[in-house]
């Protein structure tokens, strides 16, 4: 073997998939090389062949996909037309892949040890006690709690982060010279995943293995890429090392990737988000010319003419554009300017006459745990219950936003599914316009159905498949008579068009459209009853970051001209803090800290808050790697811990008084609260 | 280039761009489409097409039944008892003088008309029980599953055979039979789809409009079980066709002198070692229908699972 070769170099690879209307090109002309220790990440919208590139190099592509042309050099020897048995033998040994949904890349029939030593047997020739042993070793490296424990069960008893770690352990077993991770941290919590990229960080460091890193959010890749390269369409438009592609990006695309995203540091009303226009063409139907023209908003009649060939600028740095930098520096400057809002503190707009819309006390949400016996049918086992939400408390008031941040599984789904009705709250009051409305929805007032409506998480599952667009709005049009029956079309047409859909759209299927303009259909069904309240369940979370972009922006707008009530429930606190006024931060059904988002960003926290604020990954690679991590899991909330719920998590823990009293409520002033034994001196204040 | 013309960019222009087609016109295409979309999907797979011809030849036989035999199902030509084929008679005759090809295809008349008809009771009385116990759950589902789960405990043609004992045999309570024969089996895949489908997003948008719960189930959750819906009640006919059959040659089928398939073996099977016609003729259009019919609804699913 070349030892002075890169560990992967990849020339010109096309990789086409066969469908029924024939082969489609996803990946084209792709050109990369990673060097040992060298960590490449991939980064761009979904669609765009990033992970067809990644199952290329293992030739997983399943039974319809190919590579067409180009070549796969491994430490300079060619893995294209490698037989299924040569490949087998590098996989797993040399190359090694991490998945991204952890929960289906492990057997659940097998304990993680047997896994585990599969890989050193088959590989190795390791005999079972040896390869245990090793595995053993491997655990420890990934500083996985508890290592012997693990190695003895199955997966389904492990975390997210557990299993991830487990993952990773796995794939440097037998110290591969390749690492390739496919979206790694995407399935897991934010304070988990700041976690894992520590991990990934420091064992490429340590293990000097080369890595390509697939992942859709740019902050991540910054955290851990030295190189990156932006793909579009199928195509790298820009390669470079992670500081010139972060501080001086010279593709449209990935300066517009910059502009959409939120900033976790800039309060609401401050910055404007900058979708990217359009949606990713689907290769099977490539505009002429420059693949990315029909959505660069600098485009000129000469992009559709010539398709841009990768030019290197600077040494590293190369484009796939015709424009130069030079061309740039104007332009930017103008974005800088047109991003930035005048300060005009929409936080005091109406706070002193606005009413309370929700009044939400001490709202308890229970699920009951199906009994173990048949004896718990006739009254002989005590009823247990899932505590998704409890005695959680606050209010919001006309036209203002409360975001609801936490990880998953703190209830903050629960609450608001609670609030619309769709759950049945076990205990406490729910008041919605002076109207209590603590029972399902079956149950209630029509009034109080149409002045509280709901935006979903999932765009693919928003939206009947089996209506078009147009009825689908229209159905809850009828339903409350909001127009006259010969309007209906008219009326719907122009909430199509307060989304920013033209009227084309009123005839479309569901699966003729994006996420994104799923969603905004999503968003005109919710605003045809003209509500005065709107719950968004993790509007963006399944959205490309362009995208996300609009759908903020829209609901923004939506909140300015309607004066909406909103509240967004969100794991991203960049969003939260884009669009929020008050937060109130969740862990294991209890509201942790609550008060105006500013003063929240700008005093002392909750540890649990602090923690939270540190994992968010920030798009840049000089940002500091943050002092506070969170281990362990979030506890059963079948049995929550005594105390303080986030005892056995806290950094800051101080002593059987966490354990053994409930926190009081400490008042920051300014309606800030925090619920914490901690004195509020001792309390850090993560923004600074 | 200069930063004075970036200032001013000009507009994407796709190089095809035509004026907006009416909404009338956006609606018929659409129709087309999705028509063309469907004859694409069964064109792709050979068994599917070879299915639907078997199915086809079997629907033109009963169609142009009168046209296509010279002879009626019921006339006897009494020269010509159990005579297998000649000019006159193409599939040659049965015990009592009868044109077996004309029994054949005015049969045919009978198998698809009872057929279709009661697998589409079964499914009206499936949807009505697993549409509900789905959607429910609790005590609702476990009631009605286990009073099917009783049903589903008699062997098929048992019940067939109760039931029609009980009720007499008539093509209307053939089709009673079936659709209760059936019907567990459409109630336990309904309920399964549903429960999936109760938990999408677009079933909470329809209850936050305070749709009530029929509504919800008729128009949000039906029309997205209708896939798997469409391949069982082919595949279902298929069946029915053959304990149609089953039920003929037991003599609890259609009352002779009807011409029904089951009832020709019936009849003919005590004379096949002098006459193999009427038998042959008779299993030979069951097998075949049968067949296309299953590898119809087989073609059709595996087609539309395959690149996914």
């Amino acid at each position: 073997m070349d030892q002075t070769a890169p560990v992967l170099s990849v020339n010109h690879l096309a990789v086409s998939y066969k469908t029924r209307k024939g082969d489609i090109d996803a990946v084209r002309d792709v050109t990369f090389t990673i060097n040992q220790g060298e960590n490449l990440g991939l980064v761009g919208e979904s669609g765009c062949g990033k992970s067809t590139v990644a199952f290329a190099m293992v030739n997983f592509l399943g039974p319809n996909g190919r590579v067409t042309k180009g070549d796969i050099l491994f430490k300079g020897q060619q893995l294209r037309g490698r037989s299924e048995e040569e490949l087998r033998l590098l996989r797993g040994a040399d190359i090694s892949m991490v998945y991204q949904e952890p929960m289906s890349a492990l057997n659940p029939s097998m304990q993680i040890q047997d896994q585990m030593a599969e890989s050193l047997i088959a590989h190795r020739g390791f005999s079972k006690n040896d390869a245990y042993a090793e595995s053993l070793e491997a655990l420890k490296k990934v500083y996985m709690p508890d290592a012997e424990g693990v190695l003895r069960r199955y997966s389904h008893q492990l975390s997210g982060g557990q299993q991830q770690r487990v993952l990773i352990a796995m794939a440097m077993l037998n110290n591969p010279a390749l690492l390739i991770m496919d979206e790694p941290t995407t399935a897991l919590d934010v304070t988990v995943e700041a976690a894992v990229l520590d991990l990934i960080a420091e064992l490429q460091k340590k293990y000097n293995t080369a890595a390509l890193y697939i992942s859709h959010n740019l902050g991540v890749v910054a955290r851990v890429s030295h190189k990156v390269a932006v793909m579009y369409a199928g195509e790298i438009v820009e390669l470079g090392t992670a500081d010139e592609i972060f501080h001086n990006p010279i593709h449209p695309y990935t300066m517009g990737l910059m502009r959409c995203l939120p900033d976790v540091d800039a309060p609401k009303g401050t910055r404007t988000l900058h979708p990217i226009p359009g949606r990713v063409p689907s290769p099977a139907n490539l505009p002429s010319g420059c693949i990315f023209a029909p959505r660069c908003e600098q485009f000129r009649s000469e992009c559709s003419l010539e398709h841009p060939a990768l030019v290197e600028l600077q040494p590293g740095h190369q484009v796939r554009c015709l424009r130069r930098p030079k061309d740039w520096e104007g332009v930017r400057q103008i974005w800088k300017m047109a991003d930035i809002l005048k300060n005009q503190a929409p936080t005091e707009r109406n706070e002193a006459v606005a009413e309370t819309v929700l009044n939400v006390s001490s709202a308890k949400v229970y699920y009951p745990v199906p009994f173990k016996t048949v004896g718990g049918l006739f009254g002989m086992e005590k009823r247990q219950y899932v505590h998704a939400s409890d005695d959680v408390s606050f209010s919001v008031k006309r036209g203002r936003t409360l975001g609801i941040v936490g990880e998953s599984g703190c209830g903050k789904s629960t609450i608001a599914k609670a609030i619309v009705g769709l759950e049945p709250i076990y205990q406490g009051q729910v008041e919605f316009l002076n109207v209590d409305i603590s029972k399902q929805i079956n149950k209630r007032g029509i009034d109080s159905i149409r002045e509280l409506q709901m935006v979903f998480q999932d765009p693919n599952g928003v939206l009947n498949p089996s209506y078009t667009v147009g009825d689908q709005i229209a159905f809850s049009l009828k339903r409350f008579h909001t127009v006259p029956a010969e309007q209906v079309r008219a009326e719907v047409e122009r909430l199509l068009r307060a989304v920013k859909l033209d009227d084309s759209y009123y005839n479309r299927l569901p699966r003729q459209l994006s996420g994104g303009e799923k969603q905004r259909v999503g968003i005109a069904r919710a605003i045809s009853t003209n509500p005065a309240m709107i719950v968004c369940d993790e509007p963006v979370s399944a959205l490309d970051v362009s995208v996300q972009a609009a759908v903020l922006n829209l609901l923004v707008e939506i909140q300015n001209t309607r004066n909406t009530t909103i509240i967004l429930i969100s794991h991203d606190l960049s969003s939260v803090r884009f669009f929020s006024d008050d937060v109130a931060v969740m862990y294991l059904g209890r509201i942790v800290e609550i008060g105006p988002c500013e003063t929240i960003y700008h005093s002392p926290n909750h540890p649990y808050t602090t923690a939270l604020l540190a994992a968010v990954p920030r798009p840049d690679p000089d940002a500091p790697p943050s002092r506070v991590r969170l281990g362990g899991r979030v506890p059963s909330a079948v049995n929550p811990p005594s105390g303080c719920r986030f005892h056995t998590r806290c950094p800051f823990k101080i002593g059987p008084i966490c354990e053994q009293q409930e926190p009081s409520k400490i008042d920051m002033g300014a309606g800030h609260f925090i619920y914490c034994h901690l004195s509020p001196e001792k309390l850090i204040n993560s923004a600074a | 280039m200069t930063t004075e013309n970036l200032a001013a960019p000009q507009k994407f222009q796709p190089p095809n761009a035509s004026k907006i087609p009416s909404r009338l016109k956006i609606a018929s295409q659409d129709f087309w489409n999705n028509l063309k979309e469907l004859a694409e999907l069964i064109f792709s797979s050979p068994t599917a097409v070879i299915g639907l011809f078997i199915v086809l030849l079997w629907v033109a036989v009963a169609l142009f039944a009168p046209l296509i035999s010279a002879h009626t199902p019921l006339e006897q030509d009494y020269k010509n008892i159990n005579k297998p084929p000649t000019a006159l008679h193409v599939l040659g005759t049965d015990n009592l003088g009868r044109d077996v090809w004309a029994r054949v295809a005015f049969g045919a008349r009978t198998i698809l008309s009872l057929g279709p008809l009661s697998v589409f009771v079964a499914f009206l009385v499936g949807l009505i029980l697993g549409l509900p116990a789905g959607y429910y759950g609790g005590w609702i589902d476990e009631t009605v599953m286990r009073a099917l789960d009783a049903l589903m405990a008699f062997p098929t043609i048992l019940l067939y055979m109760i039931i029609i004992s009980a009720l007499g045999p008539s093509s209307f309570n053939v089709v009673i039979a079936i659709a209760i024969g059936g019907a567990p089996g459409i109630a336990r895949l309904v309920r399964a789809l549903t429960m999936d489908i109760r938990t999408r997003e677009y079933v909470a948008a329809a209850k936050l409009r305070g749709d009530p719960d029929f509504m919800i189930m008729l128009r949000e959750i039906l029309p997205n079980c209708r896939g798997p819906l469409i391949v069982d009640f082919l595949l279902r006919i298929g069946y029915a066709a053959f304990y149609i059959g089953t039920l003929g040659f037991l003599g609890l089928g259609l009352p002779p002198p009807t011409p029904d398939w089951g009832g020709m073996v019936q009849e003919g099977h005590s004379h096949m070692t002098t006459n193999i016609w009427p038998v042959l003729s008779a299993t030979m259009a069951i097998v075949t229908l049968v067949i296309g019919l299953n590898m119809f609804a087989d073609g059709l699913r595996e087609e539309s699972m395959r690149y996914q």
